[in-house]
């Protein structure tokens, strides 16, 4: 049987542009092993979901630097859930001010993390996740 | 009797379905059970293939050809997009979904990517095996879309009923440029990126090449005689692969690749080709299954020692393999002489 390789879904929900966060995480993630599927710009909380569902993805990671988060995120994880993949972990990064974090942390959002974050953190707590 | 995985799968349960991908990809072994429980119900799929150079524009092409395919005839269809794996840490960056919004929220398109995973040609080691599962599931249409680099020509031919090349502009297009070998396994050519300047110089070079090429070994190949015809009819039984410009981004000529598309199978189906080639395929899939269980079994049932002994003999140039072989299937003399 070959190795289970962790998936992860990197998306950008809503409307800003700045994708650089998410290329440079998505590239990180590629280089430690894992398999990046990545949407681009501009999707629905809908189309993550489906996306998610499709590629059957162990992490979904949302880049937002728009802050937009607070009305994106939740949806996100709702449609998840409704989907019957409530084991998937959901990581955000990007412009999140410290007063969301515990609420997004209560809606079951795994990591966030902000600018100048570790690549190498990121890669650690999502191997940890998945134990 | 069938398990639940296998039964949701049919019964059109898309995360079930999902699933199972993941399964099969990994080798489980609850996924090579679902594998044998669903093939009976595949053979009913059209899969085609599509391939050509890196940035010229498959997934876009994928992207309108699913979209006409549900605006027309409401087919189902699936998508196979393969990216390939670094072969220096095994993970993967797939990024054709971009080129694939349009078809998101979109119940009768499925789309899965899929990293190479160290298989070499244009495909994953378990593409085939997706593509039998999307068969199974009811999808009609089963375009696979190839890592743009490599032997992935050959690979997806051999899979696929219908293989579209797609060349483009701007690729140093002329006909050395052109890889050799193209109208081999080319079905339907596809010039993308007609917006672009260069676009005749394109198509003269494989209207030329599309010329040179003696039509006789694909008659051969089709039709088990050879011809002499230089330019036969469409009812002879020759296929010869058409050539679209189509725009990608806009969706320009992909009326006219589905056509093409449409009128390959029928070419396929008149022939007797579709029938032929599902033979040889299945044959071959035959064949390596039954290479491994006759390996397996013949390990199974001898000693070690008496293996290693071989080995050994080999090793000293006292027997070739060849003769070993011999020796390990019918426990032969020999073994005393040497
Ligand atoms: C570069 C930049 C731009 C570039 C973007 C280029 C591009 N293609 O990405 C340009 C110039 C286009 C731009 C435009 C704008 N920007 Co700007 N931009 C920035 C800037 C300076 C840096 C962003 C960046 O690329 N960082 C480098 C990357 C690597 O870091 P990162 O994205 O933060 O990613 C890290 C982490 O967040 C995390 N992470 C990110 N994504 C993910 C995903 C996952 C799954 C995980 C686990 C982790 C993770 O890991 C990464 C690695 O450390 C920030 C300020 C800042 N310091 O963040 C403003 C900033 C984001 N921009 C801002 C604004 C307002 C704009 C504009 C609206 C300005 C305007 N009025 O026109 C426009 C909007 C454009 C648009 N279409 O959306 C604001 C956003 C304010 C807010 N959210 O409240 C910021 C914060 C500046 C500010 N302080 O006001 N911008
Ligand atoms: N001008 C123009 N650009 C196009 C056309 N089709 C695709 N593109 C652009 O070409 C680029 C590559 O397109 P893709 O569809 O990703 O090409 P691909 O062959 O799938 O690429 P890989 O999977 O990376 O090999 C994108 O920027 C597209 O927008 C077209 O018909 N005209
Ligand atoms: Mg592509």
């Amino acid at each position: 049987m070959t190795e289970k390789k962790i998936r992860v879904l990197v998306a950008k929900p809503g409307l800003d542009g700045h994708d650089r966060g998410a290329k440079v995480v998505a590239r990180a993630l590629r280089d430690a092993g894992m398999e990046v599927i990545y949407t681009g710009l501009r999707q629905t909380p809908e189309m993550i979901a489906e996306a998610a569902l499709q590629e059957d993805v162990d992490v979904v990671g949302l880049s937002i630097l728009s802050g937009a988060h607070m009305a994106l995120a939740p949806r996100i994880v709702e449609l998840l859930q409704a989907n019957g993949q409530d084991r998937v972990k959901v990581f955000i990064g990007g412009i999140v001010p410290d007063e969301d974090m515990p609420r997004l942390k209560e809606m079951g959002i795994t990591g966030i993390y902000g600018p100048g974050a570790s690549t190498e953190d990121i890669i650690k707590d999502i191997r940890e996740a998945m134990k | 009797m069938e398990d639940l995985l296998t039964r949701s799968v049919l019964a059109g349960n898309r995360l079930a379905l999902a699933r199972l991908l993941t399964q099969v990809e990994n080798d489980s072994p609850a996924g090579r059970a679902a594998l044998e429980e669903l093939f009976p119900h595949t053979g009913k799929a059209h899969l085609i293939g599509v391939t050509g150079a890196p940035g010229t524009g498959k997934s876009s092409l994928v992207n309108q050809l699913a979209l006409h395919y549900r605006k027309t005839d409401q087919k189902k269809v699936a998508v196979i997009a393969v990216d390939p794996s670094s072969p220096f840490t095994g993970g993967a960056v797939l990024g054709d979904r971009v080129r694939m919004r349009d078809l998101s929220g979109n119940d009768g398109v499925f789309i899965r990517s899929m990293a190479s995973r160290g298989s070499v040609g244009g495909l994953a080691q378990m593409t085939a095996a997706f593509t039998q599962i999307f068969d199974a599931a009811g999808y009609e249409i089963v375009i696979v879309e190839t890592v743009g680099a490599g032997q992935s020509e050959v690979d997806v031919a051999r899979l696929a009923q219908t293989t579209i090349v797609v060349e483009a502009p701007g690729l140093g297009d002329d006909i050395q440029a052109i890889k050799a070998g193209i109208l081999e396994i080319a079905d339907v050519l596809v010039i993308n990126k007609a917006d672009r300047p260069g676009v005749e110089h394109t198509e003269r070079a494989l209207r030329s090449m599309l010329a040179l090429a003696h039509p006789a070994p694909r008659v051969y190949r089709h039709h088990g005689q050879a011809m002499t015809v230089i330019t036969p009819k469409v009812d002879q039984g020759l296929w010869i692969p058409p050539i679209v410009k189509t725009v990608a981004t806009d969706g320009t000529g992909i009326a006219e690749v589905a056509d093409s598309i449409a009128r390959h199978a029928g070419h396929l189906r008149v022939s007797g080709e579709w029938a032929s080639r599902d033979r040889a395929r299945l044959g071959s899939e035959l064949e390596a299954a039954l290479e491994q269980a006759l390996t397996r079994r013949f390990f199974q049932n001898i000693q070690k020692e008496k293996y290693n002994e071989m080995v050994e003999k080999v090793v000293r140039r006292a027997l070739s393999p060849h003769e070993a072989v011999k020796v390990l299937l019918n426990g032969n003399s020999k073994q005393e002489t040497v």
